[in-house]
């Protein structure tokens, strides 16, 4: 039980961190914190104490296999986080160059 | 089997224009216009053949439960219609208003991974396959609203984006705990083990959705990338957002997922009678004192997607019609106001209101369709936006529901009030302007002629008749809720 409240806390912190923080680097940072504990709670909804790895190989049995479909969902979301992090540096770059603060507070030409 | 070609079409396309293009950004236009017209006969095509029944197809031909299955029923290929003809149009007004902006082949081939992500939405069966398309189409959405390179833009994207992702990284959190509840990620099979599930997984998964897809559709506690985002985008763009992917990613999923799967708990519809409600009021009221028109318009989406949710909320057959009716007739006539904002802009080379003027004589087709497009979004009658409107003030008094309705005229009134505002400074404003920076050319002009016409002759589809063969169906897929199981298992 204790894994998973502390994998929710781990949520909150990036949570704390989107909502809370001035510097575009930090918000980036904490969202993909945010990323990881979802990813790590995926991991751990396959988890079961004492399993093996999930490979079919002579002599093991699949009941006492870990739960193979967590991890495989797992890679396809780290891929999207890490193409959504790639993405919002360049915008955070191109942001630099316009403005040149990495500040929210001075970056706000939109309002209303 | 036509259901993996709403995919693989574009997707091919977008792959072909970066193999082909180079430097000529010729055959990108014409490699992505017939894309969008293959997609758009596909999809009327199969929407005028298949009335209720549904078709699957397994991915690779893995069964069920273990592979992934695409699934087309009435409510798939109506949203799939309308994304089509918006993108059509899109595609047409793009070609002199991108060229206006930068000569680039780059903005075809992100658009097409636009529609893939959308039509992969739409047409999966598979929660975590929604997750993965959506990522695709939002991935797309960042490119574009930033694509005319000017500091707002990468302001308003980098917004979005964060925004964005926040939002995916709630839905995963739904998907994961959805997953381990019911040991399945197909989204009939969750249907089929969900009512054995406590209720509490039900209501955090519901939460986490709720606020996932609410981003997405810009409901309003969630709704401030919205503005941003689309009215920095260049006008096509800002039509597709407004116009279907807010739609496609939203109340899209949000019905598919809380109807088909959920069996709509009556908490979840309370829910979005008020979010929409509160949507409506507070939308129109923040669009009134708008001066920039790009911003108003978005701040009427918020609106207008507030009409859909409070449709869906109500739940009875009526309410649900006049919901799936809206959502068609906004998708025209918001991307149309989006077109029409786009020339003012390119010819004018501003948004401002307060500096347009004398536009009925320089741009005569622009305020002509601007017009209609006007009267159908503040409900005069022959225009669609009326009768869907209708429907839904009608439904909700029937439902027992005399206040929420009270709210939806308040708010009609409200968009009247505001789009006077539009027509009376900016199109028939008294600054006087007699010269024009770009001439509007015969494609811009074609997509926002084809818009006001649709918007005229939807209002057909109320009509009984027509409504039975093109709006029933639709109702009937989300109305009969968890029927979904058995029509999307039965078949295989």
């Amino acid at each position: 039980m204790i894994v998973y409240v502390l994998c929710f806390a781990l949520f909150l912190v990036g949570t704390y961190g989107v909502i809370v923080k001035r510097d575009l680097v930090k918000i980036i940072l904490s969202m993909g914190i945010q990323g990881y504990a979802v990813n790590l709670m995926i991991v751990l909804f396959g988890y079961r104490n004492g399993a093996i790895y999930p490979i079919l190989a002579k002599g093991k049995d699949p009941v006492m296999m870990v739960d193979p479909l967590p991890q495989a969902l797992v890679l396809t979301s780290i891929v999207i986080e890490l193409g959504t992090t790639a993405l919002i540096v360049a915008l955070a770059i191109k942001i630099f160059e316009k403005y040149h603060t990495f500040d929210i507070t001075k970056i706000r030409r939109l309002s209303g | 089997m036509i259901l993996p070609y709403y995919i693989i079409i574009p997707l091919l396309s977008a792959f072909l224009i970066t193999l082909i293009a180079g430097k000529k950004d010729y055959w990108a236009i014409i490699l992505s216009f017939i894309a969008v017209s293959a997609l758009l006969i596909l999809s009327v095509f199969s929407f005028i053949t298949m009335k209720d029944e549904t078709v699957t197809y397994a991915m690779s031909n893995w069964p069920a439960p273990i592979g992934i299955i695409l699934v087309q029923d009435a409510l798939t290929s109506f949203t799939l219609v309308m994304v089509s003809i918006i993108s059509l149009t899109s595609i047409i007004y793009s070609v002199q208003y991108i060229r206006h902006l930068s000569m680039d082949w780059k903005y075809y081939a992100i658009f097409m991974l636009l529609v893939t992500g959308m039509n992969g939405v739409i047409v999966t069966g598979d929660i975590f396959n929604m997750f993965v398309f959506l990522e695709i189409s939002l991935f797309s959405a960042f490119a574009l609203v930033a694509y005319g390179g000017r500091a707002e833009e990468f302001e308003a994207a980098f917004k979005y984006t964060v925004m964005g992702s926040v939002s995916s990284v709630m839905i995963l959190m739904g998907v994961a705990i959805l997953y381990s509840a019911t040991s399945n990620l197909n989204m009939a099979k969750i249907a089929e083990v969900l009512p054995a599930v406590d209720d509490k997984v039900k209501f955090w998964v519901g939460g986490l959705f709720i606020a996932g897809f609410g981003l997405k559709a810009a409901i309003i506690p969630f709704h401030t990338w919205l503005p941003d985002a689309h009215s920095s985008a260049p006008a096509p763009i800002s039509s597709m957002l407004s116009g279907v992917l807010i739609k496609a990613l939203g109340i899209y999923a949000i019905i598919r997922i809380f109807f088909n799967v959920f069996d709509a708990p009556q908490i979840f519809l309370n829910i979005f009678l008020v979010l929409g409600t509160i949507s409506i009021i507070i939308g129109v009221i923040l669009a009134v004192g708008q001066w920039d028109m790009k911003r108003l318009l978005a701040y009427h989406s918020i609106s207008q997607i507030g009409y859909i949710l409070l449709g869906i909320g109500i739940a009875t057959p009526l309410g649900i019609l006049g919901a799936v009716f809206h959502l068609f007739n906004h998708a025209l006539f918001k991307s149309l106001l989006f077109y029409n904002a786009g020339s003012v802009e390119m010819a004018l080379g501003t948004r401002d209101l307060r500096k347009m003027g004398n536009l009925m004589k320089i741009l005569p087709i622009t305020s002509q369709t601007s017009l209609i497009a006007s009267l159908s979004i503040s409900g005069i009658p022959p225009f669609n936006g009326f009768f869907s409107k209708l429907v839904i003030i009608i439904a909700a008094l029937q439902a027992g529901l005399p206040w929420y309705a009270v709210f939806a005229v308040i708010g009609s009134l409200l968009t009247l009030a505001s789009f006077m505002k539009v027509q009376r400074y900016g199109f028939k404003g008294e600054t006087v302007v007699d010269s024009v920076t770009n001439k509007i050319g015969w494609r811009m002009n074609t997509a926002m002629i084809t818009l006001a016409v649709l918007c005229v002759i939807t209002s057909l589809l109320i009509v009984p008749g027509i409504k039975e063969v093109t709006l029933d169906p639709v109702v009937k897929v989300i109305t009969d809720r968890t029927q979904y199981i058995h029509l999307v298992l039965g078949g295989m």
